[in-house]
Parts: C-alpha cells; structure tokens; sequence
C-alpha cells in the first residue's frame, strides 16, 4: 500500500512539479522577508488542497514554525499536520516550539498548539502528547479541555496502549460543567471506551440537563449515547400495552387535585425518573434546525420513549423532509422503518409522501415504499388513484416500483385484491415493455394466493405472451402455465408448442421454466405433450447452460419411467405439482429495524465498522442510585433534611408522583451543581463560571434590583394563590425547617442572591420547579434579560397544563342521541336517512365535523349504488362515505362522513344517490356541534379569557329554576347544547367549559356564574362573536329550560 | 468521524482535498465516480455509498459534489448536515458557492475547513465565529494586506467560541442599527388535470438581517401565531418562552442568518395564486400534438403575481416545437427536452396562453404520460397563510434601531400534473 502510494506520488510530483518552480518557493521560504515567506506558503498550502505533492519542502517549511507572524505559523502547522506522518525525523524538530506554546498565556495558542502536537501522527512523540493531553484536561480554559478531549481520540488511533491512561482523561473530563467539553468528551469515550458505561452514572443527569446548551453536534453525540446508555440502565416501558403510560403522561400534565391516590398506587411499572428526565429534556431538541439532532432525538424517542409517545417525533421528522435531497433520503429511509411497525404514526402525514415528478429516483422509490406501508383498509381508495397517476410515469423504473407497490397493497388488504388485479391486467396492454413485464410478474405473485377463479387472467396472459419480450415475464407466464395446467388444458399444450419452436433462441431463465412447464405437461397430459416434452428434453440435454442440462437430466429422470428410478418417479406427481405456498410481499425495509435508527449502519443495511448495538431492555432495573451525585462541602448541612422532605413525600399525595420523583434527582442536582457554583469562585477551574458571571452582573446591574422587586411581588401574588395547595401538599414545619437550612449556605454567595431568595419564599412543592429553573439558569448563564424570562417560564412551570398548549382535545362530555332527518322515506321514495352528530374528532381532516348517517331501505327491493352526488356550496369539503353497493330490503346501514362547516350554521347541502335516483337534502348543524372539546386548567382558562375581552366577548343574565343550581344540572344542559369540555372550578358557584372550533381552532370559553337565588351570567369569550352570540342564544334557551 | 473531504466538478475532476486524519488516497472516489456514471442526473447518485473499506457520504449542491469519506459508524445525516454547511459557509464568504470561486480562494478555504472540524469532529461551525478567525476577503482589505502586510488570520481570544452565545461575536459596532426581517413562504402543491389539489401546504421561513451594535435582546411577535404548526429555530431563539408565550425572544448573530422556519398549520385551507388551464395532447395517429396553456389569478388576496414562469420537461421523442406565446417569451433547449415560458407579471385582463404544435419523432409511440408542469411564482408583500409580524421589541441597548418587515410569497414545488 505504502508503495503504491509513493509510487502515486511520485507521478504526481513528476506531472505537477516542475524542478524550477519548486527551487523558487524553496528559495522564497529561506529569504528574509514576511511577505515572501507568506506568499510562498500560500501557494504551497494551495498544492496540498489541489492534492499534490509539497512534502520534499518539508525542512524549508519547518525553519518558519516559530514565526511571530499568526498567519504565517497557521498555514505552517496545516503543512505539518499534513507531511509529519511521511517525514517524522524533520517533524520532532518542531516539537520543542509546540511544547513552548502549550505554555503560553494565550488560552487560543495553547490550544491551537496542542492541536497541532496532537495531530502530528508521529509514534515517537506519543508520551510528549499524554503529557500535553493531562495537562490541557485540567487547563483554566474550557476551549483548551475541549480541545484535549479531541486530542484523546487521536493519541488513541495513533497508540492504543495509552487506553487505560486516556480513560483516567475522560473520567475527568466527564465530570466537566462546560457545555464547550461535553460533546467533545462524549465523543472520546465513544471511541475509546463506549463499554465503560460506568463511566456516565455519575454525569448521566448533568448531561441531561446541559444537553440543551451544549452546540448541535456535540448534541447528536450526546444523545446517540445516552440512548445507548438508557437500554442498559432502565426497564422497559412498554410492556404494559400503554394504559399505564398514558397515566404517567397524565399525572404529568394534570394538576394533581382530582385524582386518586390508590390509581396511581396500583400500577406496576413507574417509569425511573431519570428515564423520564431524559425524554423531557430532549424534546425541545426536535425544533433544531440541525437536521442531525432532531433525528437523533427521533431515535431517542423511537427506541426509549413509550409507546403512546413516540407519535410527537412524527411532525418534526416530516418537517425535515422539505430539506435538502439527501437529508429526505435518509429520513425517508427511517421512516419507512417506523413506519412498517407504526402505520398510525405517519398516516396523518400520507400526502407528504405524494411523489413529485421532479423527486430523485431514489427518493420516490422510498416514498411508494411509505405509502405502500401506510395503506390500510381507510386510506387504500386514496393511495391507488395516486399510485394510478405513478404508473404513468415516464420514469419506468419508477413506473415498475409502482406496480410491485400495488402488489402488495393487494396481498396486504384483502378487499381491494381484485380491484388491484383488474387494474393490473389492464396494465397488460401498456405500450411500454418494463411496465408489462412486471405486471405479470406481480399479477403471478397475486394468482398465486388466490388461484381459484383466475382462469380467465391465465387465459389472457397466454394470449398476450407472443407480444412480451421480458425474458422475466415470459417465465412467470410459463410458470403459470405449468402450475394452473389443470385449469387451461387447451391452452398450456398449444404454449409449450410454441415454446418448443422457439427454445433455442430464449433466455436461460425461460428455458428452464419451458422445461418445468414440459415436464408438469407431461404428467398432467402426457397424450397431447408427450412428444412435446420429449423433443424439449433433447434441445435441453445439449443446451450451453450447465444449468439447463442439468435440470433436463434431472426431469428426464424423474418423470419418464424407466427401471432404475422406479421408485422415485412414483412420487413425480407430488414433487413437481405439490401447492407452493405464496410468497409474502414485503417491505424491503421489514429487517431493518435491527440496526438502530439513524445510524449509517441502518442507511446501508449492513453492521458498519465500530457500530455499538443498542443492548435489549434488561428485565431487572440496575442500581437507581449509581446515578445519585454526593453533595460537596457547603451544600452537606442541609441536605439530609432535604433528603427526609423527600422520603416523607410518597407518602402524602400519591398524584404527584411524577413531580415527587423527579423532584427528588433535581434538587440532587441542583443541590450539586450550586454548590460547585458557590465554591466555584474559590477554585481554579471554574473559569466560566466568573466570565459567566462578569457578563451577567454588570450589564444587569440596576435593571436587576428591580425585577427582584418585580420577582418578590410576584411571588407573593404566587403564594397567594396556591395556599389552598400548600396545605395539602407539604407540612409547614417541614418548608420552614428547609428555609432556614438553605439560607445558612446562600448568605456567602453574592453571586445569584435573587434565585436564592426567591426559592425560600416558595413552598416546598414549588421549590422543586425553582430548582429545576434555577439550576437550569446556572447553567444557561442567561443575561440579565433573562431573569424576565425566568419569571415568566416560572410560572408556566408552575401550571404545568400549559406545557401542553396546543389546546390538547379531550373526549365528548356528552353525546346526545337526539337524531335528525336527513331524508323522510316518503321523499326518498323508500330511502331514509337520518343523521346525528357523534362528536368524535374527525378522522378524516381536523377540522371537519363527524357526522353519522343511518340509512334505511324501506322498499320492498334492494336499493344499489347509495352514494354522494352533487354539493352545494361548490367549495363545501365533505368526506363522503364510501358508495354503497346494496342495500337489501328493510336492511339499514351506518356510515360516517366528515363536513367541514367552515366554523358556520350554513346548511351543508348534497345530493344523496342511489343508481336510479338522487336527492337533494341537507345537513343544518346546530352551533354547538361546531366545537370539539379541550381540556385546561383554570389558570390556562383565565389566561385565555384574558386575551379575548372586549369585542370577543358576549354575555346574559337569565333566570333559571331553583333545583337546577348545582353543578350536574348545569352541565348537562350545556354539554348537550355544545361540545364543550368541563374545566375544573375552584368555585362553586362557577362553570367552565371549553372548546375550540372546529375548523379554525379559536378558543372557545363559556362560563356559567350562578347569582343568588335565580339568575345566572353566561360569559362567552371567542375571537369568532357571531358564533359566541349564536352559542349564547342556544345556551340561554336552554339553562332557561332547564 | 469525518475523515476527508473531496470537492467534485460534475465532470468528475477533483479539485479540493482536506483530510483531518491520515491521508485517504484519492482513488477512493473512484466508487463514487462510477456511480455517478450509472446515474442519469447528478441528483440520482445515491448519498451514501458503500466501498470495501470506507463509506462515501456525497451531496451535490450548486453544481458540485462534496464527497466525505467516513471509517466509522456515524450518523449520516450529521455528515450531510455538516456538508451543507461547508457549503453555506463558501457561499457566506464569497458571496456564491461554485467551482471557480473554490479554486481562487483554494488556501482561505482549505484554512476554513481546517478551523471547521478537527480530527473529524465539528469545532467551529457558525459563521460568526469564522469570521472572528478568518476574516473574509473585501476588497479593501486585501488592498490593504497588501500594502501593510498584515494578515487575513484574527489573533483575538475567540470570544464568540467561548461563550455561551457563540453565534454572535463581541464588540459589534454600526452608525446605523438596523433590523430586517424577510417572512417568505413558499407553497407546495399538486394540482391534478381538473386543477383540484391533490396537497397543498405552506412552508415559510423568517431569514433575518441584523445590524445592530452591543449585545441586543430582541423579541419579535406575531399577530396570529396560532397560524404555525410546526417551527424550528436557530439555536438563539429561547425555546421555553416561545412554548408559553408564543414570542421570539433572541439575542441574534450578527448579520444574516434564518431564524425559525415553520409550517403553516394543515387545518386551514391554502390558498392556490393562479390556476393552470391547460391541453397537452398527440394524437393517435401521425406524429403531431398540440400544446395549449393559460395561466391565470386566482386567489391573490389583491396583488399581483409577479415572476411567472412555466417549466415542462417535455417526452424525450418530441423532434421539435413551434409555439407562439401571448405574453412573454419561451426557450427551448432540444437537448433536455426542457421547456421554459418566461410570463413575468400577470394582468388578469389578458390572461397569457402558450399554444402550438409539437412534433413528434417520426414512428416514435406517442407518449403514456403527460409531462407536468412546473409553475413558479412571486407575490410581493404578501404572507400567503396570514401571518404577520405584530412588533419587534428591543431590549438591553440604549439607541434606537432602525426595524422592518417585508413579506414574500413564492411558489415552492409547485406542480400541475397534466
């Protein structure tokens, strides 16, 4: 190799390199002057980048590594880097000047100096750059630590005796609160020592909680390692099929007064705390513009996450498909994995998966392959008009992919199997060759399933075979032949005649089918075809094919008795005409979901070189507190007292669990991390945290006072409010005892007193968001204009519903059974329909409403082909059921539809078709079957009023019945008027509901005040009055009634 | 991780190589070249190939194939991400990214790319840091080095590398501080034959220019934010406040950059510019067809559209055309088959129509299919989905900045099937 290599470059010198010219940068490297010295470098660093050889000016080159110019110095180390391995004699000479400059108080030439030393692939040197690499590990400079961990990975290539010193590196670096090192030390022991998982308990939740800040590429390494990682150390969470799940999503998002202690005490699998910290703490990533992370956040989800979670990845990684070519490539490719698995988690997405006509080859292929995967018995009609348009592709290759596509939509969804197959067999007279050809490969693949009633296809295949020149396709229509001879005796002798004329000039493949098309004849028919057979046999024997003399030999023996094979040629009959089970058409992506997501090795669907398995889920959970951080020096006092608050805590409400656990990691945590803020000062390494410091404090200066004032205010405010929860929640004793343990370490600080003072004034429950806050805030370093913002993400965190704003939707309080005529049987001369509103989210489109149609046949014959007509207005978007084929003689049928209203009364109006007649009829929706319902809390609730004031609000007094002024009584009547959800109220004499329409989303608020003896005030705040006014009619009719 | 890159002329020259480990012999693009042989347009050559010993990751880009050689496990699209950036980062520097502006700036770019990653792994990726090292070329300056002497390399503390803003640089000073927001959206759709739409969505972009001096906290918000549906960031906007509130709240890098993308909410309906009225037909027998189309405004909210244009890729047995355009003009290049009707801006008065003959080659079968059209559009001033920017707030800085908005709406992939 090396020779070769020399030898390559000596041809290039020899073509690139006249003598004359080199002596001139030769010369221009020894002069005297800056800007000559320069010059030539240029040009001789221009050389290496065009991939030519500059190497035999190595000593000219090194005499400048000392160069006072910065300039000049760079493009000499990028020389170095470049020829130090071809001439490692000249290269120590410029050790000396590197290990001067690992010295140097310039924290950028360090490191610029210890890349170079680290780069130098010289063997000799390699205990110089150990040295070098420990001593960076603990430089003041985190740059410099970043650029030590890149220097580990390559002394380890270089030398893989240093593995055990280089992992006491890592160890250390491990433990570093720069967000500048983690990536790149992450990196490192990914390719040292990626079996060390050991190594990561103690910083698991510290790389959690920097993963935000770290930059995006140290993220995708991260985070490829902590899924890793996870497999090992969490159980599964998906063994309970998603109900428990589902619960400790909810406990997560819900306030935690309704529920019950004991439902969340029977549930078997808890999720660790540390599992869930890292799902949350990814999930901002997915809004990265990095394409890498968000996929690696994809995996993360895919491979950890529960079931019923995985989905929220689904619109981000849709997203990435609007990016560059490859970057759809690959992402197409994974999701054709998931979606081979979770057909549900891209279904939603099916028209994103539409092929343009200006797609790569490969990127429409992926894409058939998708929507092939998400076909379902809902979605099939949709999918085959699309594929309809593909077969007519001028890319035939494509046009081909289209019709194995159709293939096995027909295998895979057994209603539409003879459609396909018609479809198909039409395909057969396509003009274009490759087209035909595998139509008939794929129509055999489907007769093979169901070869029943095919004879009429068989027939017509035989009949188009003169015509069909694709040596594939000829042999799948032997092939068919043989094997269904029974069913065409006519036909499959006249075949094999017209085989045996033209058996020379076939391709191999088709020969062999003849032979076994011959030989089934023979035994089925062996009157017409013996001779046939016979003179097959002979072309055969002396065919140029080793193959095909084989297979002759092997038939003649089996089929034509003689005395020897006796015994063998008995069983003929079953051996060649035994049932074939049908081949199974799947996806080609079924198999790769062994290689982990994401990964090249899943890309190219073979074990790239250093691909790390992810391990299976282990059955027992390991050690939780492996992952416990001790606490150090300051913070020790007050932390035993914490850890008890903690202890006591399971005991009391149950239905924070969620909060309680992760609660307890994150006050560890904090509690670590702040006291490495508050000794900080004191230590040497803690460089960043001064600069972090210097930067915050003086550009706040004055402004920060008064948002503490702004802060305290608030808090009070907070309190206030929550005191009703403090009671439940946390004993006095307990917070107070806390407070005063807490302040004991925090009058030293004087860096961050605001957070601090702040966090005593919270009861013990918000303590734990603080916390998280506020550790987060130390490690974010946010300038000063972030205190506001922490103000404001605190009390977000605080009503931890609005986590989840997009408006989550929430089943139908009520459904009403009330059913309105669609079509009297008098005017539908014998059809009638009747129609309801089910409620239930559309699942056609959003923003459509359900609706439920029953139809009857009231005639005495049966009523064919009911289906939708004409609609008026021409723009109305209705989801029309699927036309029904018959309807029998008092047999009533239910059928759905979606109509999307366009958040309007408007009468939708259509024309409803049987094969004979049509009728006009039309479907008027009472405002309130506009809405969907949505869940909130109060706070969330408020919040929204707030903003939809004014013009967007309408109210009423009315006068309403004495018994009726509990709370039952008045949500019933507003649940069947509107398709409202309930919002928990504080208040009794106060009703909530809310919805959004359907179609625009707005938010929709009633509010119900019971006054005094008889009156109540109905407040509707949407952004849509005509529809509030609409709905306040409705409502005040109805509590009236009520 | 990366182990060296290689910049591709689509003719197959290589004209740029940098390795950040040992020396990978050239010869490896050998695989990547016979792939590209097999491949019909540069964009079928497969991203990813597999070689004996190494694995080629390659993405082509304004003409130019960047090819990286990997050892390694490593996640694709991290390699491809990264090349993207080299790729934005030429075109950052000198203005476009292309063959001839590589090869005159051979030494600044193999520099970059040497500050960009080390040992394979990305070290500096954001531009602003780049230009702290490496200050790009202008005119003035290299007038000015050459005089001095002085140099192109900064020598300052990386002050943007070692912060936790490393997308803004220190020490940004202008007499007038400006900010510029440009909101595009560009629309995605199919229309099929009867110009029903098969899909359509709405994709936008907030690309940003920023000029303002110190260290500016600003926060942009909009009218309608409910309109978006799915959004990522550049890493300086702040996450959690954008979950509650529903603001931007950044403190941006200084100059050009993109801020959020985000696609339009799939519930409202988009609204489709202009339809296509068109016949494409051959008839059976001899070998003529006829091509007739009409553009023409639909639902354009009160503007115009402006920049029109058609682009059919014709069937490879059309011999020749002969058209006649009511507005505008047309070219045809009888080597790609590629039809381009230039219409410029539209006048619902006189609608613009394309029609003539096309004849075919002679005994060639008439086409399956009919070629799609392409339509690509602009309207000025016009945020297609509604949305709008309510304020733009400055924080942190004393003066007062000088702030706009302007709104785009193009045509995307925009295509009528036919």
């Amino acid at each position: 190799n090396t020779i070769s290599k020399s030898n390559s470059c000596i041809v290039h010198f020899l073509i690139s390199f006249s003598p004359s010219r080199n002596e001139d940068l030769k010369e221009m490297l020894e002069s005297n002057k800056e800007s000559l010295k320069l010059e030539a470098m240029k040009r001789v660093v221009g050389l290496i980048a065009k991939g030519k050889n500059a190497s035999e000016l190595f000593p000219a080159v090194v005499k400048n590594v000392a160069s006072k110019n910065i300039e000049l110095k760079k493009l000499v180390y990028v020389y170095l880097v470049r020829y130090a391995e071809e001439q490692q004699d000249l290269a120590l000479l410029s050790i000396s000047t590197f290990q001067r400059a690992l010295k140097d108080p310039n924290q950028l030439i360090r490191a610029s100096a210890l890349r170079v030393l680290s780069s130098i692939r010289v063997p000799i040197i390699v205990p110089i750059m150990m040295l070098a690499i420990k001593e960076a590990a603990s430089d003041m400079s985190p740059y410099v630590r970043k650029t030590s961990a890149h220097a580990i990975q390559k002394l380890y290539s270089l030398d893989q005796d240093q593995k055990e010193l280089l992992i006491e590196v890592i160890e250390k670096l491990l433990k570093d609160k720069s967000t500048l090192v983690a990536g790149s030390v992450v990196m490192a022991f990914e390719e040292v020592c990626p079996d060390r998982i050991d190594l990561i308990h103690k910083n698991y939740r510290k790389l959690c909680n920097l993963l935000v800040d770290v930059e995006e590429w140290g993220q995708v390494v991260i985070i490829s390692m902590l899924t890793r990682y996870a497999r090992t150390q969490f159980t599964s969470p998906w063994k309970e099929d998603g109900v428990f799940d589902e619960h400790n999503e909810r406990a997560f998002y819900e306030s935690d007064e309704e529920k019950t202690r004991d439902e969340t005490e029977a549930k078997p699998y808890m999720m660790d705390p540390d599992h869930r910290l890292l799902l949350r703490n990814t999930k901002p990533l997915l809004q990265s513009r990095n394409t890498a992370v968000v996929m690696s956040v994809a995996q993360l989800y895919w491979h950890l996450a529960p079931k019923n979670e995985v989905s929220i990845v689904t619109k981000s990684l849709v997203r990435l498909l609007r990016s560059h070519r490859e970057v759809q490539y690959i992402v197409l490719q994974n999701i054709a994995t998931m979606s081979i698995q979770r057909k549900g988690m891209f279904e939603p997405y099916m028209k994103s998966f539409y092929v343009r006509s200006t797609d790569a080859t490969h990127i429409k292929s992926l894409k058939l392959e998708i929507l092939t995967s998400l076909a379902n018995e809902a979605n099939i009609s949709t999918i085959l008009r699309e594929f309809q348009t593909y077969v007519k592709s001028q890319d035939k290759q494509f046009a081909a992919g289209t019709i194995q596509a159709i293939g096995r939509c027909a295998t895979n969804i057994s209603e539409v199997t003879d459609t396909c197959l018609n479809g198909l067999v039409l395909l057969l007279s396509n003009r274009d060759e490759t087209v035909v050809a595998e139509s008939v490969v794929v129509i055999r693949k489907l007769l093979q399933i169901q070869p029943t009633q095919h004879s009429d296809i068989i027939k017509h295949m035989a009949k188009l075979f003169d015509n069909i020149t694709v040596p594939m396709a000829r042999a799948s229509i032997l092939w068919l032949m043989g094997e269904y001879c029974e069913r065409v005796p006519k036909i499959a002798p006249d075949v094999l005649r017209k085989m045996a004329k033209s058996f020379t000039s076939e391709e191999d493949i088709v020969k062999l089918q003849t032979v076994n098309l011959a030989a089934k004849l023979y035994l089925t028919n062996s009157k017409q075809t013996k001779l046939l057979t016979q003179y097959i046999l002979n072309l055969g024997k002396y065919d140029q094919n080793y193959d095909i003399r084989d297979r002759t030999r092997f038939i003649r023996q089996l089929i034509v008795p003689n005395d020897k094979n006796g015994a063998l040629s008995k069983y003929a009959h079953r051996i060649l005409l035994a049932p074939k089970p049908a081949p199974v058409l799947e996806s080609a992506y079924k198999d790769r979901d062994r290689y982990q997501l994401g990964t090249l090795s899943h890309t190219i669907n073979t074990k790239a070189s250093g691909y790390l398995e992810l391990s299976d889920w282990p059955a027992v959970a390991p050690d939780q507190s492996v992952r416990n951080v001790e606490v150090i020096e300051p913070v020790k006092e007050w932390a035993p007292s914490l850890g008890k608050t903690v202890k006591s805590k399971p005991a009391k409400s149950s239905d924070d669990k969620f909060y309680s656990d992760s609660g307890e990691e994150e006050e560890k945590g904090s509690g670590s991390s702040s006291s490495e803020d508050g000794s900080s000062s004191s230590s040497s390494e803690g460089v960043l945290h001064i600069l972090q410091n210097e930067r915050v404090c003086p550009e706040s200066g004055s402004d920060a006072e008064s948002h503490v004032q702004k802060n305290s205010s608030q808090t009070s405010e907070e309190s206030d409010k929550s005191s009703s929860q403090s009671e439940k929640s946390s004993s006095e004793s307990d917070s107070e005892k806390k407070e005063r343990k807490t302040k004991t370490p925090l009058q030293k600080k004087t860096v961050k007193p605001t957070s601090w003072t702040y966090v005593t004034k919270q009861q013990h429950t918000k303590t734990i968001f603080v916390n998280v806050i506020n550790q987060h805030s130390v490690l974010q370093t946010f300038s000063y204009s972030h205190w506001s913002t922490l103000c404001v993400s605190l009390f977000t965190q605080l009503c931890p519903l609005s986590l989840a704003f997009p408006l989550q939707l929430s089943g139908p309080a009520f459904v009403p059974e009330k059913s309105h005529d669609l079509l009297h049987r008098m005017t539908g001369k014998g059809l009638s329909a009747q129609y309801q509103f089910p409620r239930q989210p559309c699942l056609y489109q959003p923003t459509m409403v359900s609706v439920q149609i029953s139809l009857t046949n009231t005639t005495d014959h049966p009523l064919e082909q009911i289906h939708i007509g004409d609609r008026s207005p021409t723009g109305l978007n209705i989801h029309c059921f699927n036309t029904i084929e018959c309807l029998e003689p008092e047999a009533s049928v239910t059928v759905f539809m979606g109509i999307d209203f366009n958040d309007s009364t408007q009468a939708a109006n259509f024309q409803l078709c049987t094969k004979e007649d049509h009728f006009s009829v039309s479907i008027q929706p009472a405002i309130g079957e506009l809405l969907l319902p949505i869940t909130m809390t109060e706070l969330d609730f408020r919040k929204e009023q707030g903003k939809l004031l004014g013009m967007n609000e309408s109210s009423a007094t009315i006068t309403m019945a004495a018994e009726n002024m509990t709370s039952q009584p008045i949500s019933r009547p507003v649940a069947t008027v509107a398709n409202l959800g309930m919002v928990p109220s504080s208040q009794d004499n106060v009703h909530r509901f809310a919805g959004k329409t359907a179609n625009s989303g707005a938010v929709v608020l009633v509010t119900v005040e019971l006054r005094g003896e008889s009156t109540a005030l109905i407040t509707i705040n949407t952004e849509k009055s005509v529809m509030g006014s609409m709905l306040l009619r409705d409502l005040k009719l109805a509590l009236a009634q009520a | 991780m990366i182990n060296s890159l290689f910049l591709i002329n689509p003719s197959g020259e290589i004209f740029l190589e940098k390795h950040w480990k040992s020396v990978v012999s050239r010869s490896v693009c050998d695989y990547f070249l016979e792939a590209k042989e097999k491949a019909l347009e540069p964009e079928d050559v497969p991203p990813v190939i597999h070689t004996p010993h190494h694995y080629l990751i390659s993405i082509y880009r304004d003409k130019l194939f960047f090819l990286s050689v990997i050892q390694t496990e490593v996640p694709p699209l991290f390699v491809i991400e990264f090349l993207h950036r080299v790729a934005e980062m030429i075109q950052d520097y000198f203005g476009e990214c292309s063959e001839t502006v590589v090869k005159d700036h051979m030494v600044m770019v193999y520099e970059l790319l040497e500050e960009m990653l080390d040992n394979g792994f990305p070290l500096a990726t954001e531009s602003n840091v780049l230009k702290e090292m490496i200050r790009p070329p202008t005119i003035l300056r290299s007038v000015v080095n050459t005089l001095t002497g002085t140099s192109n390399v900064g020598d300052t503390l990386l002050t943007g590398q070692l912060s936790t803003i490393p997308w803004r640089r220190a020490g940004v000073r202008y007499t007038n501080n400006e900010a510029y927001f440009d909101v595009v959206e560009e629309i995605d759709a199919i229309l099929d034959q009867s110009g029903t739409t098969v899909f359509a969505e709405i994709q936008g972009v907030v690309e940003a220019c920023v000029k303002l001096s110190g260290m500016p906290d600003l926060t942009l918000s909009f009218m309608n934010p409910r309109l978006l549906d799915d959004v990522s960031f550049h890493p300086c906007v702040r996450y959690k406040l954008w979950e509650s509130e529903r603001v931007l709240s950044f403190i941006p890098p200084d100059g050009n950059f993109t801020l959020m993308t985000y696609h339009v909410n799939a519930q409202n309906l988009v609204a489709i510019p202009v339809y296509v009225k068109q016949s494409i037909s051959f008839f059976e027998c001899g070998s003529d067809g006829r091509l007739d189309v009409t553009v023409g405004p639909k639902q354009t909210m009160g503007k115009t559209v402006e920049g029109v244009m058609v682009t059919v890729h014709l069937p490879k047995t059309i011999l020749s055309i002969n058209l006649t355009a009511t507005q505008g003009s047309y070219t045809y290049d009888n080597g790609t088959k590629l039809l381009v009707w230039d219409i410029g801006k539209l006048n619902p008065q006189k609608l613009p129509n394309l029609r003539g003959s096309l004849s075919l080659q002679a005994g060639a079968p008439k086409p399956e299919e009919n070629p799609s059209l392409n339509i690509d559009l602009k309207i000025q001033q016009l945020a297609i989905s509604g949305l709008k920017v309510n304020r733009l707030d400055m924080f942190g800085e004393k003066y007062k900045p000088f702030k706009g908005v302007k709104y785009i709406t193009k045509a995307g992939k925009f295509q009528v099937r036919t």
